[in-house]
């Protein structure tokens, strides 16, 4: 009984199906099942296989978007339960993302959010238009490990740059990791402005992530 | 219709207008005068025989015809114009019938880039039975061309040694362009009866289709026109091949290159339906433009493009199907030029419906095979499927609902519509669209992976075999010519 509904959940990350995996944690809940469990026998199993799927080719980037967004509501269901419970899921890192201040494009960041927390990290996406204060502000609020950064327009990317620069001054790195992207992000912008990771896609930008927090492969 | 393992384009959706009905009728018009007061050299005493049957001026001393355009005109209406290429696997047979374009592997090459060593080297057998296995296993091709020349084997039965090599590496339809003597083609006629049972079988399944070359200007070889006969005769569907080239074998304007190349391939055509009226027969080209600095005849160039689309109105015209030269480069590797020739000359091809496309894996003028080019010239091929299927316009693919829920801003990678389509969408095996830093690390382009692709199917392809009496009593029919 428990096995199949390890599998179902399994299944509902694989078909990306959200209102299915939403049901079948509040059925994980209602039969008294450890969230936890449910996390990591049931749906992470599902994340693990449609990522090594696409891996080899087979599985494509809607599915994998599909697969983490069914993950991400699962999990916003078993969340409170685990809090109830006084556990709290262990997470690979707190992330917080935005793209920076005066650029509006967020395709490519909001990817890199569904790839984050289908991996098991704590996302916060703050959105577009966002200034360094409140970048900042919001790390040190959820004392992320990581601010993730996009900018698409060479005229904002230099935004990236101030960033770091006001986080050196208030002494946070290393503390806290910084990592850049976007279409005009280059290795040698990435080394200029001393950032420390930088990724041209979102699957890319899982690998550097789990590096920065010391958990990579 | 679909076929096994064969990808094919039918239904298409693009139309391309390349001569008005006028500029045909123009064209035809030369054509008949050509043949009427210039005439074309048959040297074959049995085709002048014929002619002189039907009523032709025949110069014997010349071997030129001159023929009035009714003979002309009511013979070509007893061509058929639908017929199939029957296939050794019968799912694999391949309709003729305006509606489907058919991909072929290219010959007949001398060279071959070899598949392990990647050094230049002079072709042999074993290429041939090679590129027939990866021919075998690659949906793109449908059909064979004997590829590249098996020179390691004696010269009057190489033919034979070539047909014998593709048909024991595949299940696909076989059209030689290699064989152009009566001895060869009697013993390719045997080999191929013995495939499907016998001789009488060859009309209802012929698994063997023959090319052959005409000799330009407004000329056929002696040898080819023989084996055709005999192949019309038997029901082997033919066809008459002109390379007409503007400027050397062909005027320099391409209207009157046309109406050279058109009155070799008719005219051929015309005496095929004098001899055996009905026989299946088809029309064959690969005019082009020669190279003014060295004359070479290459193939590729915008010349060429536009011969690969007009072709097929003419042989419309005639309402017979057509075998189309494309591909053709005189690109040394795989490169700019290749791909650029290459797609250009398939899709004008293509666009037009030429039922038969001619073909993948070469470089250099078709002298030399490469097995990546090969794989790289099935993937312009896939580009050319995927176009011709056009644009689809419906509720579903306008997809309202979808954007409603998506709104302005967010994106559309979470979407069920957008999974249920995206196999929809083009999936290059060759086009580098990585990050840059992993390509970078690795510096490997579609060649590489070409390469690598066309080893692995050699490596792990096993095509149903041909019964192994068969294939004995093949080599029986093959030593009995032998010298």
């Amino acid at each position: 009984m428990t096995e199949e509904l390890f599998k179902q959940m399994a299944q509902s990350i694989i078909d990306g199906d959200s209102d299915l995996s939403v049901e079948l944690a509040k059925k994980a809940i209602e039969i008294n099942m450890h969230p936890l469990e449910a996390i990591t026998k049931g749906f992470v199993v599902g994340v693990n296989y449609i990522g090594d799927q696409f891996g080899l080719g087979e599985a494509f980037l809607p599915e994998l978007v599909m697969a983490g967004e069914a993950m991400k509501a699962a999990v916003a269901v078993l969340e409170p339960e685990l809090i109830k419970l006084g556990s709290a899921r262990e997470t690979m890192g707190r992330v917080v993302l935005a793209t920076v201040e005066g650029d509006i494009h967020e395709i490519g960041k909001t990817l890199v959010g569904t790839m984050l927390s289908a991996s098991g990290f704590e996302v916060t996406d703050l959105g577009v238009d966002q200034p360094a204060e409140k970048i900042i502000g919001k790390a040190l609020e959820i004392d992320a490990q990581i601010i993730g950064m996009s900018a698409l327009l060479t005229t904002t990317m230099v935004r990236q740059r101030e960033v770091i620069e006001e986080l050196d001054k208030e002494g946070l790195r290393p503390r806290i990791k910084v990592m850049v992207g976007g279409a005009p992000i280059t290795r040698d912008w990435f080394q200029k402005i001393k950032a420390d990771g930088y990724s041209e896609d979102a699957v890319g930008a899982v690998k550097v992530a789990k590096e920065l927090v010391g958990k990579g492969d | 219709m679909s076929h096994k393992n064969i990808k094919t384009i039918s239904n298409p959706k693009l139309k391309l207008e390349i001569l008005t009905e006028e500029d045909v009728k123009k064209i035809h018009d030369a054509t008949l005068q050509i043949i009427e007061k210039v005439g074309v050299r048959f040297p074959s005493k049995r085709a002048l025989e014929i002619w002189e049957a039907h009523g032709a001026d025949v110069n014997h001393e010349k071997k030129i015809v001159r023929v009035k355009p009714q003979i002309i005109e009511d013979a070509l209406k007893k061509a058929p114009p639908a017929y199939k290429l029957a296939a050794r696997d019968p799912q694999q047979d391949l309709q003729l019938d305006g509606n489907h374009v058919h991909l072929g592997t290219d010959g007949c090459g001398v060279e071959v880039i070899d598949i392990h060593t990647g050094e230049k080297r002079t072709s042999c057998l074993q290429d041939v039975r090679d590129i027939a296995r990866i021919a075998d296993a690659t949906e793109e091709v449908a059909f064979h061309w004997v590829p590249v020349s098996a020179q390691d084997t004696p010269a009057e039965a190489r033919g034979l040694h070539e047909i014998k090599a593709v048909w024991e590496n595949s299940t696909k339809h076989l059209q030689t362009e290699s064989i152009y003597n009566v001895e060869e083609a009697k013993a390719a006629i045997e080999m191929a009866a013995l495939i499907v049972g016998g001789k009488d079988k060859l009309r209802e399944r012929p698994v063997l289709s023959l090319m052959q070359c005409t000799a330009p200007p407004l000329g056929h070889d002696g040898g080819s026109l023989d084996a055709a006969l005999l192949a019309a005769e038997v029901g082997i569907p033919t066809g008459f091949m002109t390379m007409a080239a503007c400027a050397t074998t062909g005027p320099t304007t391409m209207a009157g290159n046309l109406a050279v190349g058109n009155a070799e391939v008719i005219a051929g055509t015309a005496l095929l339906q004098l001899a055996y009226p009905g026989a299946p027969v088809f029309y064959a080209a690969a005019q082009t433009a020669s190279d003014l600095r060295t004359g070479a005849y290459t193939g590729g160039g915008p010349e060429d493009f536009l011969f690969g689309a007009a072709t097929n109105v003419l042989a419309d015209f005639y309402n017979i199907p057509l075998s189309m030269g494309a591909f053709a480069t005189g690109a040394k590797e795989p490169n700019w030029q290749a791909g650029l020739e290459g797609a250009l000359s398939s899709f004008m091809a293509s666009v037009v419906m030429s039922d038969m496309l001619l073909g993948c894996g070469f470089l250099h003028g078709s002298r030399i095979w490469s097995f990546a080019e090969m794989m790289m010239d099935c993937e312009i091929f896939s580009i050319v499927h995927k176009m011709m299927e056009g644009i689809v316009v419906n509720d579903e693919t306008l997809a309202l609902d979808v954007i409603a829920a998506v709104g302005p801003g967010s994106h559309y990678l979470g979407q069920k519509h957008t999974r249920n389509h995206m196999r929809e969408l083009f999936m290059p095996q060759f086009m580098d669209r990585r990050p840059y830093s992993e390509w970078e690390t690795k510096k490997d382009d579609a060649r590489d992976w070409a390469l690598t692709r066309a080893r692995k199917v050699l490596k792990e392809h096993q095509p149903d075999p041909l019964d192994e009496k068969i294939s004995k009593e093949m080599g029986r029919i093959i030593k009995s010519v032998e010298k």
